[in-house]
């Protein structure tokens, strides 16, 4: 049985809470919330031990590991504290606002031989994981283009007023949404090198990016256009979509439908056709133990209890992993205000930079409800 | 309780299989005629209940029906609350208080719950529930609505969490307020069935994924057909096609050969399908069936790749 601690319980850290309460494996050995109101409810109600101190959750309560479900900016140092007490650890992404933590928490948790994890669940989606079966049986030929794209209507005004519409929180739709698809372009085919043309635009919000574009440069001459908008709401929810094109076919993935097209059928690839093969999750999909919100957030919590419980690195979605993300966002970032020719658009740059100053992460969680 | 349902989910570019499809469907349905008017070839097949997400959408559908008493003599909806991405989308851009606080109806009515702190949260809680219920029925006045569903996502986010007191919240208001029976959509049907019962809600109405392939139904098929077989619920089978990976005889043969299932609920986006489905439900839940081959192909192992 692995004894967890779950810290931070916004949207997704009570869906991880839900998930990994009902896991056969897991016990939720205690919680921790800034809030609360949260707390007390939850307490109330369900009978788990609550605590709005983090300090007190690692030193206090008999854990495993945790789950880091807070906002980013606080990614590194919870991250890094639980790592030097031994637990294993896995963190919502995006893992660290700069690269620098990131590939040091990376080298910290494979030097202590601790399970380390971010929440990248599209890697858990079926058709991603069949996705990356295709391409890595080489059926696509080489690969010369890919285009990443992931659209979403949460942003429609200016109003916002959570962690997410606040750059120094590590908010933004670069942070926020093109991870996703960054994150999936590694697992699929492997991390860009370079980054050229990058845009980050505001559409409604006043401190962060609604939408972001790029070129992306791959190792072997690929390249890649990535595509990412939060402010569209004729998109129902968040919906990602990659698109490769090799040169025996095309492959377009989504979390619901694989499409491929083959020039030529491979003879060694007898279940698939010369032309269009189509692959739905629903059929793919392997069924899990409990079910919230679609199978890959169940998924990636399985695969992180089993991996605690054997002791096995590297995981799926390892802090390594997201380390290349994390590196691919900051070139992004670094791109998009570097000085061009005539014409400058310097969105980025636009409207300067308000520095708010944040309580150090002790008084974050400071009392107990 | 109907037998077969009709469900909403092709209005609301909502499609298990295909982001294309749901998006065709979207466009499809953005005037509510184009809806209104399968709903009326459904009234006309027979169909005498929606099972309608509280969507925006369903307050001018709402009127309508309002509008037409006689058009829809008996017609029933049972509403299914919350629309989930509503609430997760407010959360995303004003966070969990700030969320809750743009869904109640006056800020005056927050600022009152919470002034009392800590103390009070038990109480609070119920009372903010109960606002919730009240803003999501607001579009069904007038209208008869005998089942209020608790949707999917909520159910089993709290079941998760073992905040099972919430059902029986959920159920004593929709039952007080509204003279409705309480239902449950979930996709771990088993395990809600046990959380229910251990909160006194007997015989519940619970409506979950029942389909050949397993299709998001948690615990695994079998323990789901010995739920069924065994148990004192009132099942509804939603998902019977596994969103089309099953072939319509063939998925609703496998459901109908559970006696104890008391309705099936089906959306469809056009009048053929959605003709040749009732029609498929009627001839296969007949009282005594002949043991034709469909009926045996529905317990055999199918392929589950979908190609």
């Amino acid at each position: 049985m692995t004894r967890i601690g779950v810290v931070g319980l916004g949207k997704m850290g009570l869906s991880h809470l839900a998930i990994l309460n009902a896991h056969p494996e897991a016990q939720v050995a205690a919680v921790c919330d800034s809030n609360s109101y949260v707390l007390t409810t939850l307490h109330k109600y369900t009978g788990l031990r609550v605590t709005s101190d983090y300090e007190r959750l690692l030193t206090e309560v008999e854990l495993d590991a945790v789950v880091i479900a807070t906002p980013p900016r606080l990614h590194s140092e919870m991250v890094r504290a639980a790592l030097e007490r031994g637990l294993h650890v896995f963190c919502e992404k995006p893992l660290c606002l700069n690269v620098a933590d990131s590939v040091e928490l990376a080298a910290l948790a494979d030097e202590r031989g601790l399970v380390n994890q971010v929440g990248y669940h599209l890697r858990f989606v079926a058709s991603h994981r069949e996705a990356q079966r295709l391409i890595r049986a080489g059926l696509l030929g080489r690969i010369h283009h890919v285009r990443a794209e992931a659209f979403g209507g949460v942003v429609l005004r200016a109003a916002g007023s959570s962690w997410r519409a606040q750059r120094s929180e590590g908010g933004g739709c670069l942070h926020d949404y093109a991870t996703h698809v960054i994150d999936l372009l590694t697992y699929l085919i492997g991390p860009p090198e370079r980054v050229g043309g990058s845009v980050l635009n505001r559409i409604f919000s006043d401190d962060v990016e609604d939408e972001v574009y790029a070129t992306l440069y791959f190792p072997g001459g690929t390249t890649g256009q990535l595509a990412v908008n939060w402010s569209d709401d004729s998109y129902r929810k968040l919906t990602t979509r990659v698109t490769i094109w090799g040169t025996n076919g095309r492959l377009s993935v989504d979390r619901q439908e694989l499409q491929l097209f083959l020039r030529d059928r491979p003879s060694d690839a007898a279940s698939l056709n010369k032309g269009w093969n189509i692959v739905y999750s629903a059929g793919l999909a392997d069924g899990v133990w409990y079910y919230v919100r679609g199978e890959e957030y169940s998924a990636q919590l399985d695969h992180f209890v089993r991996s605690v419980e054997a002791r096995r690195t590297p995981t799926e979605a390892s802090f390594a992993s997201a380390s290349q993300t994390d590196r691919v966002v900051g070139l992004i970032k670094e791109d998009a205000i570097a000085p061009r020719s005539a014409g400058d658009h310097l969105t980025y740059q636009a409207r300067p930079h308000r520095r708010k100053s944040f309580p150090r992460l002790r008084r974050f969680f400071v009392g107990s409800p | 309780m109907e037998r077969v349902l009709f469900g909403d989910n092709q209005f609301f570019g909502i499609n298990h299989m295909s982001e294309e499809k749901a998006r065709a469907q979207a466009m499809r349905f953005q005037d509510d005629r184009s809806i209104i008017e399968l709903l009326d070839i459904a009234y006309a097949a027979g169909i005498r209940v929606f099972m309608c997400t509280t969507h925006a959408r369903m307050a001018s559908l709402c009127d309508h029906i309002r509008a037409h008493p006689e058009r829809y003599a008996g017609f029933q909806l049972y509403p299914c609350m919350p629309y989930a991405h509503k609430y997760a989308d407010a959360v995303t851009e004003h966070g969990m208080i700030g969320a809750l606080k743009r869904f109640l109806p006056e800020e005056r009515a927050f600022n009152a719950l919470f002034k009392g702190g800590m103390a009070l949260a038990t109480r609070d809680l119920e009372a903010i529930a109960q606002l919730l219920i009240d803003a999501e029925m607001k579009s069904f006045a007038g209208l008869e609505t005998p089942i209020i569903f608790l949707q999917n996502v909520v159910t089993d986010l709290l079941l998760g969490l073992g905040f099972v007191q919430a059902f029986r919240m959920f159920a004593d208001h929709v039952e007080r307020k509204y003279k409705a029976e309480a239902g449950f959509i979930t996709m771990n049907m088993p395990r809600l069935l046990d959380a229910l019962e251990s909160v006194g809600i007997d015989n519940p109405i619970i409506c979950a994924n029942i389909n050949k392939i397993g299709f998001r139904m948690c615990g695994g098929k079998e323990l789901y057909e010995k739920t069924i077989a065994t148990r004192q619920f009132r099942p509804i089978a939603m998902s019977v096609l596994a969103s089309g990976a099953i072939p319509p005889r063939e998925a609703i043969a496998y459901v109908c050969a559970q006696k104890q299932i008391r309705s099936i609920v089906f959306g469809a986006s056009s009048r053929s399908t959605l003709l040749e489905t009732k029609r498929l439900i009627d001839e296969l839940s007949q009282p005594t069936p002949s043991p034709d081959s469909a009926v045996e192909d529905a317990f055999s192992t199918g392929p589950r790749h979908v190609a």
